[in-house]
């Protein structure tokens, strides 16, 4: 059985009375373990995917099965919970605090558990180890270089160790050594932490560092 | 505890605005304890007055005296145990901003009706004997630095000239709201250096049973209704009060400045925190991408208000209470003014409240973020 199922998927917006339609009957199933990219051009529904996905968006129609889990009829206040407990996100812009330490921001999703204070600390210089960031560890973002941040961030997405990791266009921001860097770091996480990951990219070099490459274009998704 | 620390550094990022708004906080909060502690100190003064005892006064106006003739028939009222009385001296000590009241009484009759004043009793007999001794208030003791035995010369206003007391007795007040700035003196003094034309401002009564006063006071205004000094009586509480209302309406004065204030704080608070609120949806999105839940979000916030009101308030409210404790310089003006602690209390409370309402639009928008509009902007 798939760790995420995604079936007869919809996903309409509405402006005043006319719909614009992001994408029609999207089926995709991604495996435990699995590394795959999601490919499109600017537009095609891919980060709308993704946040539905990570239960930060709602589909107009359709199921997203996670784990056994469905998703998609969960109150925000559960969805909260389970976006703690299952998903690691990436973001393209790194969104890290920009008050908070490199330390502080990767300890965040740990915030939300009830592990001790000596427990997260514990975690969080494990991820930031992994990430190769330790001695980092009390730098602010402002002090950190673009691919310095974009770590921290991978850090943060699997420090509570999530079921699956989503990372959106997360070399988008990097210059190429830096974007190298990272796609290796998610290949790591992938072949030796077994994490399972989707990635939405637009650069045809990331997307060929995942296991599977799925196309989405006008609405229609192609394997 | 855990969330202290992000709390933290959401109040401290910019540091000038919290720092400003905590001050107007602050400058509001430290006005209201005051003008709250100038009401709480006229009410207490117009509580010391007791309801069993009468204050009888001219119909005209505290200012016209009334007859010494008076006196006996007062006495033999039914229900009254006793009666004194007492004048106003304006005078002047060195200059004339230096008020203080000063009274002539009858001073045997009128130290039995006041057990307020506290007085040890060889400065009791001292004073009793000693036709230009007085008896001063430990306060004004020490605001001029007089010494029991001290020699003091006022300066007559209505009547002129200088007139020579010899400080006899120090008392104490009790409660503290009866004032410690009084000078008591003889009447006897001033009725020989008035050249014997000067007769008693008003007579106190002391009832035996305060029920009786009503009719007491109905009896005795009807008994001079057709006299050359019609009578005006009241109970000695109704009295005070008047002399209190006689500054206007305090307690809807401080009312009214009190809303203003609060309401402009409400506005710099607010806006305060909306500032705050608009500069972090990027940041609060992302943190409901990681799990923090909507109430989460939503205490956040309020608890980032009430520590700026609450800091502000309680820097106001102590402020006050440290600038007037017991004893303070205004007491010179105000007998028993300080901040007590049910001031205290209701400042806390205020910003607390005040907290809440401001931050509960900028609250309310973060816990109805959305998360991709917001990444959306960010981005």
């Amino acid at each position: 059985m798939a760790l995420v199922e995604i079936s007869n998927l919809r996903k309409v917006y509405y402006r005043d009375s006319q719909e614009i339609p992001v994408f029609e009957s999207v089926d995709l199933e991604l495996e435990s373990g699995g590394f795959l990219a999601l490919m499109g051009p600017s537009g095609s529904g891919k980060t709308t995917l993704l946040n539905i996905l990570a239960g930060l968006d709602k589909p107009t129609s359709g199921s997203v099965v996670v784990d056994g889990q469905e998703i998609t009829g969960m109150k925000p206040k559960q969805l909260a919970a389970w976006r703690a407990r299952h998903v690691g996100f990436i973001f393209q812009f790194y969104n890290l605090l920009p008050v908070l330490t490199a330390f502080q921001n990767v300890e965040l999703p740990l915030l939300l558990t009830k592990l001790s204070k000596k427990d997260r600390r514990e975690h969080v210089m494990t991820a930031l180890g992994v990430v190769g960031l330790t001695d980092r560890a009390d730098h602010f973002p402002r002090q950190l270089s673009g691919g310095q941040e974009q770590r921290v961030g991978i850090a943060r997405a699997i420090v509570s160790d999530p079921t699956m990791i989503l990372a959106d266009e997360p070399t988008g921001d990097l210059d190429a050594k830096s974007a190298d860097e990272i796609l290796t770091l998610l290949e790591r996480l992938n072949e030796e932490y077994h994490k399972t990951i989707m990635m939405v990219t637009h650069d045809a070099h990331a997307a060929e560092r995942a296991h599977a490459i799925t196309h989405l274009d006008k609405g229609v998704l192609h394997q | 505890m855990k969330y202290a620390r992000l709390i933290w550094v959401n109040l401290v990022r910019n540091k000038r605005r919290t720092i400003l708004t905590v001050l107007s906080v602050f400058v509001a909060f430290f006005l209201f304890t005051t003008l709250r502690s100038v009401v709480t100190a006229l009410n207490a003064v117009s509580e010391v007055g007791s309801e069993s005892r009468l204050v009888v006064s001219s119909a005209m106006g505290i200012t016209f005296p009334l007859p010494q003739s008076y006196y006996e028939r007062l006495r033999s009222q039914e229900h009254v145990e006793s009666v004194t009385w007492a004048n106003w001296f304006g005078g002047v000590y060195v200059d004339p901003s230096n008020f203080f009241a000063q009274f002539a009484v009858d001073p045997d009759t009128y130290l039995n009706m006041y057990p307020e004043i506290v007085v040890p009793e060889d400065q009791r007999a001292a004073f009793l004997a000693e036709r230009t001794g007085v008896l001063v208030g430990s306060g004004l003791m020490e605001r001029f630095g007089w010494t029991l035995g001290q020699s003091v010369t006022l300066q007559g206003t209505f009547l002129p000239g200088d007139w020579e007391f010899t400080i006899r007795g120090v008392y104490e007040p009790n409660p503290a709201s009866f004032g410690d700035q009084m000078f008591i003196f003889h009447y006897d003094y001033l009725y020989e250096g008035s050249n014997q034309q000067m007769s008693p401002g008003w007579y106190v009564l002391q009832l035996a049973d305060p029920t009786s006063a009503p009719e007491v006071i109905n009896r005795i205004d009807a008994i001079y209704e057709n006299s050359t000094a019609p009578t005006k009586t009241e109970t000695e509480r109704a009295f005070q009060t008047g002399f209190v209302t006689m500054w206007g309406n305090i307690g809807f004065l401080v009312q009214v400045i009190g809303t203003a204030v609060f309401f402009a704080i409400l506005l710099v608070s607010a806006n305060t925190m909306m500032m705050a609120g608009r500069e972090r949806i990027g940041e609060n999105a992302v943190l409901k991408t990681l799990g923090f839940p909507d109430s989460l979000l939503f205490g956040f916030v309020l608890v980032e208000a009430v520590t700026i009101t609450l800091l502000g308030g309680a820097l106001g409210v102590y402020g006050a209470k440290a600038l007037f404790g017991p004893g303070n310089f205004m007491t010179t003006f105000i007998p028993g003014f300080e901040v007590h602690s049910s001031t205290v209390v209701l400042g806390l409370t205020i910003a607390i409240v005040l907290g809440l309402v401001s931050g509960f639009v900028p609250a309310f928008q973060a816990m109805r973020l959305s998360v991709v509009q917001s990444l959306r902007r960010v981005a």
